[in-house]
């Protein structure tokens, strides 16, 4: 689906099925973040399971990224208020959010400034801090390989990398770590630099965690190199109302590794069902 | 600051798409000879029905052995995902299928195998899709062939049998220009000698009967998807852009992004034309594929050793050998290509010319003389196959290139003296005594 927001064409995946936005309350909405670099196809096993069980889904393409249009946004703030401004242009007045490391600070950025437009958020490999070593920023900011090459090498737990106790994608016949480098080669040059900035100076975690009023989930990967899930339960203690579940076996690309897991206890927190 | 790391090939090999059994511990990747698959709820059967959720249905459209099997060839070659298929013409037919319909026409290489050439040639035309055969190494033929209904190009590695290389990055760039993909065939080449997605290439299909499974012992195929083409940007491919009834209006590319075709290719193609790879034939040719590179070493050594000799051969007065083609010899056309697309060896297929002697001389004589040295050999297995463990000969021209009339003939390369050999694991001096023996007896009538 296409939208306008603030102006530019903006790509909305929804599932397989439109969005209800005259009967909110017949399916709630809910928007899929995605984190540095991608677009919606990396919620691929997830959007179409939520759009078939009772909520209207909306996988964004950030600015800049995927199918959307203009140029991405240099800040974690800038992009939770372009989240909003999504609702907006959706006619949606409220929304659960659930996003994916950038996706889950920019989540939990926007429930904590916006707390009337936020239903729930669920936040997937999460930390409160995301310092961005300097030769990962300089390599994505020069649009090199290699920046691809670490983001998908640490983002990965064994599902993805293989090995004798790893292997195996969830998906019968994909493997995750080619189909990771895939999408983000795809990205445009330079994109991932700006994700990856806005994620290393973002540093308003702490305090929008305590200012969160609605539900929380954390769903943190007990391998996860890149948001470990200690500093996930560390932020997760700053929410009033929050859940943690720790996936075994898994690294920071919850949602691909682990996407069964992620719907199980997606359903649970939302009380999804079929409709 | 380091980099990432990834496990390397030969890792892979053993260990990439598999863990051990969570069920019993196993080791080995179990055998899952089962149809079908018990659903924990009415919920997940919908959701498994509907692609909400990724798991196994029906073992037709995917099986847990099969499963290990696709993501290991998938790693292997850099591809974001694979369907392993019944055999390598239905892999090459699965993917033309997902590609395109009536009206579809495609561009290949004249040089290619003769079951493929039979598919493209007089089979497919009955279901509205036509070919253009175009020599390899002809590449502004190549480009001058695409058409506006042009959904394909396709090639091998390695001409069949006539061993021409392929210039994949070039004619990869002839077919982007156009906004269509490049499909390989990369069955003699195997992931270990050449990669083509990283060459250019968007879709790689492997007959694993030969090299892979190594053995001769299962049929089988395979086509991966290099995840890179752009479907969107083309408009060429409505199967994978536009909604699709078969899944309730799924747009396979807004959907899975860089894995739309091999998407669709298991959700319909093996759903629907239903020419899946056995269990059974996945666990043995996942059995080659942990030694693949053990084995490819070793063919490469001793193709390398055999040519040797046929050259020998070729020199000597009276020599029983008129040509010898093997893409890493100086003389050959497409030696410098082959160094740079296959540094670790250009595999272990051979092809060379039996000299006919005395009054048999001519075109007639020289199929006599391939007769004689054929029926000589002891230890090379006279059969139609390559990529076996053990030596094997055959003559293209009555038999796997039988179909192609007289002009086919000479633009495939396949002449009536021409010998293939395939060139397997035994000790390379056993399989010169044999040749040498073979060739004098094949010389004396």
């Amino acid at each position: 689906m296409q939208l306008t927001v603030n102006g530019t064409p903006v790509f909305v995946h929804t599932g397989g099925r439109e969005i209800d936005s005259a009967r909110p309350a017949a399916r709630p909405a809910i928007v899929l973040i995605h984190g540095a670099g991608m677009d919606h196809s990396v919620w691929s096993l997830q959007s179409r399971y939520l759009a078939h069980h009772g909520r209207s889904v909306l996988a964004v393409d950030l600015p800049g990224h995927g199918r959307s249009g203009g140029e991405p946004l240099d800040s974690i703030a800038a992009i939770a208020d372009w989240v909003i401004a999504l609702l907006d242009a959706a006619g949606l007045e409220r929304a659960a959010l659930i996003g994916h490391s950038m996706g889950a600070l920019v989540a939990l950025d926007a429930a904590a400034r916006h707390g009337t437009r936020v239903e729930a958020v669920a936040l997937l490999g999460v930390a409160e801090r995301m310092p961005v070593h300097p030769d990962l920023l300089a390599a994505a900011h020069a649009g090199e390989q290699s920046a691809i090459e670490m983001v998908i090498g640490w983002g990965h737990g064994p599902r993805g990398h293989g090995g004798a106790q790893g292997g195996s994608c969830p998906t019968p016949g994909l493997a995750l770590i080619p189909g990771g480098r895939r999408l983000m080669a795809s990205i445009r040059p330079g994109v991932l630099g700006v994700d990856l900035a806005a994620c290393n100076e973002y540093g308003q975690g702490a305090d929008a965690a305590a200012s969160v009023a609605c539900p929380a989930l954390f769903l943190l990967g007990a391998l996860d190199k890149m948001t470990p899930a200690k500093a996930g339960r560390a932020l997760a203690a700053r929410v009033k109302s929050s859940q943690v579940v720790v996936l075994p076996q898994t690294g920071h690309m919850v949602m691909t590794e682990a996407p069964d897991a992620v719907l199980d206890t997606l359903t649970s927190f939302l009380s999804l069902r079929r409709g | 600051m380091a980099g990432a790391k990834f496990l390397k090939f030969d890792t892979q090999s053993l260990h990439a798409g598999q863990r051990p059994d969570p069920a019993t511990g196993a080791r080995a990747v179990p055998i899952h000879l089962t149809s079908s698959y018990v659903f924990s709820d009415v919920d997940q059967a919908a959701a498994l029905f509907n692609l909400e959720r990724p798991g196994h249905i029906y073992s037709r459209i995917s099986n847990p052995t099969v499963a290990v099997l696709e993501e290991r060839l998938a790693t292997l070659e850099g591809g974001v995902g694979a369907v392993c298929t019944a055999s390598g013409q239905a892999a090459m037919t699965l993917a033309i299928m997902t590609l395109m319909g009536a009206g579809g026409h495609i561009v290949a290489s004249s040089s290619i195998y003769g079951g493929s050439r039979n598919l493209l040639a007089y089979t497919l035309p009955r279901f509205g899709i036509t070919t253009t055969f175009v020599h390899p190494r002809d590449l502004d033929g190549i480009r001058a062939a695409i058409r506006p209904e042009t959904r394909l190009v396709f090639g091998e590695v390695l001409g069949n049998p006539g061993l021409e290389v392929l210039d994949v990055p070039k004619v990869a760039a002839i077919a982007h220009q156009a906004g269509i993909p490049l499909m390989i065939d990369s069955t003699f080449t195997t992931p270990y000698l050449c990669r083509p997605f990283e060459h250019g290439a968007d879709i790689v299909m492997h007959s694993c009967t030969k090299w892979l499974g190594g053995h001769g012992t299962a049929i089988g195929g395979v086509v991966i998807d290099g995840g890179r083409f752009d479907w969107e940007s083309s408009g060429k491919f409505p199967t994978l852009t536009e909604p699709y009834a078969g899944y309730h209006g799924i747009d396979f590319s807004e959907e899975y992004g860089p894995a739309a075709f091999i998407a669709r290719a298991r959700a319909e193609g093996l759903r629907d034309f239903g020419a899946c790879m056995s269990p059974m034939n996945a666990f043995q040719i996942l059995q080659g594929v942990e030694t693949l590179p053990l084995r490819m070493k070793c063919h490469i050594h001793n193709a390398r050793k055999v040519v040797c000799f046929l050259e020998g051969e070729l020199n000597a007065a009276k020599g029983a050998v008129a040509w010898v083609s093997y893409p890493e010899l100086v003389d050959h056309p497409d030696h410098a290509l082959a160094s740079r697309l296959l540094p670790h060896g250009a595999g272990s297929i051979i092809s060379f010319g039996i000299r006919a002697s005395g009054q048999g001389g001519g075109e007639g004589g020289s199929r006599e003389a391939g007769r004689r040295f054929i029926e000589s050999l002891t230890l090379f297995s006279h059969l139609a196959n390559v990529g076996d463990a053990k030596s094997l000969v055959i003559h293209p021209a009555s038999t796997t290139h039988a179909q192609l009339d007289a002009e086919a003939l000479a633009a495939a390369g396949v002449g009536e003296d021409m010998i293939r050999l395939s060139i397997g694991l035994e000790d390379c001096e056993d399989l010169i005594d044999d040749l040498k023996q073979a060739l004098r007896a094949a010389t004396k009538g």
